[in-house]
């Protein structure tokens, strides 16, 4: 138990109780919402946990961190950039995914490049992007994204 | 369209469920194997686990709350009315409030355009619902730490807002001259 835990569960306690005084309507549909969203989530949770077991437990930190650790260079930055880019999994549960891979040797700028190419580019989304936006904002918008998120992360690198 | 987004959800549900199982079957398959594997898999995914079981039901009550306090009219309401700095903040902070997936942020921000809309403001708005959301931070926050989250998140707004305004001054370039079409 962390103090992030407790600040958490407490603002989603305070909150709760806060919108069953204002409207126990709401409330109910809020609770609804969450778990609908929580259950939806739950085998995607149980396939990023077993992901991150295996991973932690067979391959080794030098491997890792040959890929995307300190010295893998700016390709191995860009790799795990489209890698991020590619995937679809959810973005709350990238978090503990980039938390292992930190512990298993990546650097903090492949991780940081990682989770912004993840959470900023949606390929699966881009067809309905198109759609909505029309090509040029919406190439324009995931593209641009793509290096903005190298940048920043070859700044977080450098800072911390 | 409801129906073809719970078709669309079912079958992410399947294709979730079938990964599993196939992530399950390489589990059991590798730890019989590499039995002395075992003990470190498996308490490292048991620490994963807890870990997100004591963050994860609260972020998703602090998502349904919003969900159902701030709807789609409100976002559409204040994003509309507002320009200049005042409008990149408040598409910020629109942006982050969880309110639903990245899919339907798109369609509010077409009326929105529409209705016009600057077009820096809307991809503040898009960038910061896809990758600045409350949810997001507090679990990047539990897990990364709040160094790191910290300044993710200012970065990320820094160039989100740079990169608003850039694709704002390439598209209304790109429409003086149609005749130069680059066609991207």
């Amino acid at each position: 138990m962390n103090i992030t835990v407790i600040i958490i569960n407490s603002i989603a306690i305070i909150g709760l109780i806060i919108a069953f005084i204002v409207s126990k309507e709401k409330a109910i549909k809020s609770l609804k919402i969450a778990s609908k969203s929580f259950f939806k989530m739950l085998p995607m949770i149980f396939i990023i946990i077993l992901a991150i077991g295996l991973l932690l437990g067979f391959v080794p930190p030098d491997q890792i961190s040959r890929f995307v650790g300190e010295q893998s260079g700016i390709g191995g930055v860009v790799l795990i950039g489209i890698v991020g880019a590619l995937m679809h999994i959810p973005a709350l549960i990238s978090f503990p995914l980039a938390a292992s891979l930190l512990e298993g040797g990546a650097s903090i700028t492949a991780v940081a490049a990682f989770i912004t190419t993840l959470t900023m580019i949606g390929t699966i989304t881009l067809p309905l992007e198109i759609k909505e936006l029309g090509k040029k904002m919406a190439l324009l918008r995931n593209g641009l994204s793509f290096v903005i998120a190298i940048i920043i992360a070859l700044i977080m690198g450098a800072i911390l | 369209m409801k129906d073809n987004l719970k078709e669309k959800q079912k079958k992410g549900m399947i294709r979730d469920l079938i990964i599993l199982g196939v992530i399950l079957i390489i589990t059991v398959i590798l730890l019989s194997v590499f039995p002395d594997r075992k003990g470190a898999v498996i308490s490292t995914s048991w620490d994963f686990f807890i870990e997100m079981m004591l963050i994860l039901p609260a972020v998703m009550v602090i998502l349904g709350l919003f969900t159902v306090w701030v709807t789609k009219d409100i976002v559409v309401k204040y994003l509309g009315i507002t320009s200049g700095i005042k409008g990149i903040i408040i598409a910020i902070i629109l942006g982050a409030l969880p309110t639903g997936p990245l899919y339907i942020a798109f369609p509010m921000s077409s009326a929105l355009l529409e209705k016009g809309a600057k077009i820096s403001n809307i991809i503040v708005f898009l960038s910061a619902w896809a990758c600045i959301k409350i949810p997001q931070e507090m679990m990047e926050l539990q897990f990364l730490g709040g160094q790191f989250m910290l300044l993710r998140l200012i970065l990320t707004i820094i160039f989100v807002i740079i990169m608003g305004i850039s694709i704002e001054k390439i598209i209304e370039w790109d429409d003086k001259k149609p005749s130069i079409s680059i066609g991207v």
